[in-house]
């Protein structure tokens, strides 16, 4: 794998995890359990998908065969995908759901922040941007698990469960690799390894200010990230999302 | 006619309204980085709000039709993501115009200053997301209206 394989790899992990968790926040929209909750769930995934624009429209300059953003995410297929697995399961209840927004916002204020130092000026521009938004989505889904979790006897159960059922998918986005090793080589990105101890801290905060118990399984699952073996709840996300550019090749609004 | 003037141009722009909230322009709203003319060429270099603000595509195609309208016929928009826009941008002239539209200003305090209904100041927060990605939905306690405010990014 050369440089610029190895960049292109690096960025659609970037834009598929931003498109995927953007996918799935999006189908909450008409169905939250209150007004203001469906327009905080649209609009972070309208962020997202924002910031996967930027991404995967990157990612295809790099790649060169001219393909677009739009390209890229209507038209391949669940194995070319490098999102983390988390960012693929279903949303579960709305505890789950904030709880997964939580775990993976954690990790990106992080990454983001730490790519904001980036050698590649795009990258650079792109982190700039994102993470402002990036902050925010951070601030509401800490606020939230803190909310739940620390909140009725009902509550709190299911926000245990959801923290339980996650945890094994958080070990993913700190794992490493080849692609990984040059962008460390090249000055733009750091290894995901180096970005544990700050989430550790940050996580670990506000789980306890949510009283709930971290579990403590060091086990987890992997192969989104490399597209060896995704979930299989990947394929159906994706007949839904791509039906219409695949029922109606090139269909523009 | 002769080639107007970056400052004319900047005037028309300036009366170009945000899609999403018509009562400020797109010059007051601080996206417009920056007009220049490269020989017969315009060049506008326009600042995305939020990644996902669904009015980028509309905004765009605002200042080109626009511009057109007033006789540019080349013209290209450029995307500038750094530095990342920022609240600070806004205008004098246009967080005033807010306000009078009900939608309280972005404040350095990171909290609406008073209701822009009725001035008061006992403010409780209720969401951090309101009708669009840039504002926040918040209640005022003394009139009990509820008013969108502007959040600082």
């Amino acid at each position: 794998m050369n440089d610029q394989q190895a960049l292109f790899q690096f960025l659609l992990r970037m834009g598929d995890n931003s498109l995927i968790l953007g996918h799935r926040v999006s189908e909450w929209c008409g169905l939250s359990p209150v007004l203001e909750e469906d327009i905080a769930l649209a609009n972070t995934a309208l962020d997202l998908i924002g910031q996967t624009q930027f991404w995967l429209g990157l990612a295809g300059e790099v790649e060169d065969k001219g393909r677009t953003a739009d390209d890229l995410a209507f038209l391949r297929d669940a194995w070319d995908f490098r999102n983390v697995l988390m960012v693929e399961l279903p949303n579960g209840d709305f505890g789950q759901t904030m709880m997964r927004q939580f775990l993976y916002d954690a990790w990106s204020s992080i990454m983001v922040g730490r790519l904001i130092k980036s050698s590649d000026k795009r990258i650079a521009d792109i982190a700039e941007k994102a993470s402002k938004e990036i902050a925010y989505h951070v601030e509401r889904s800490a606020d939230t698990v803190v909310g739940l979790g620390d909140g009725s006897e009902e509550s709190h159960a299911r926000m245990q469960a959801a923290l339980d059922y996650l945890w094994p998918y958080v070990g993913e986005m700190f794992d490493g690799d080849e692609v990984d090793a040059a962008m460390v080589a090249a000055g733009i990105a750091p290894d995901p390894a180096s970005l544990r101890e700050e989430y550790d801290a940050l996580v670990n905060k506000v789980l306890s200010e949510a009283t709930l118990k971290v579990p403590t399984d060091v086990f987890y699952h992997k192969g989104g990230r490399t597209g060896y073996m995704h979930t299989e709840h990947l394929g159906h996300l994706l007949t839904s999302m791509q039906w219409l550019q695949r029922a109606y090749p090139g269909a523009t609004w | 006619m002769g080639q107007p003037s970056v400052d004319t141009i900047w005037d028309w722009l300036d009366q170009v309204p945000d899609p999403e909230i018509p009562v400020i322009s797109l010059v007051d709203l601080g996206i417009i980085r920056d007009v220049q003319w490269e020989g017969d060429m315009l060049n506008v270099t326009v600042t995305p709000t939020y990644s996902g603000c669904p009015a980028t595509t509309i905004i765009n195609l605002d200042i080109q039709t626009a511009l057109k309208n007033h006789g540019i016929e080349k013209l290209t928009l450029h995307r500038q993501l750094s530095p990342a826009w920022t609240t600070d941008w806004l205008t004098d002239k246009g967080k005033a115009a807010l306000e009078k539209f009900g939608i309280a200003p972005p404040s350095a305090k990171g909290e609406p200053e008073r209701c822009p209904n009725c001035g008061g100041h006992d403010l409780e927060h209720t969401s951090q997301f309101g009708s669009t990605p840039c504002k926040a939905l918040w209640r005022c306690r003394d009139c009990l209206e509820p008013f969108d405010y502007f959040k600082c990014i």
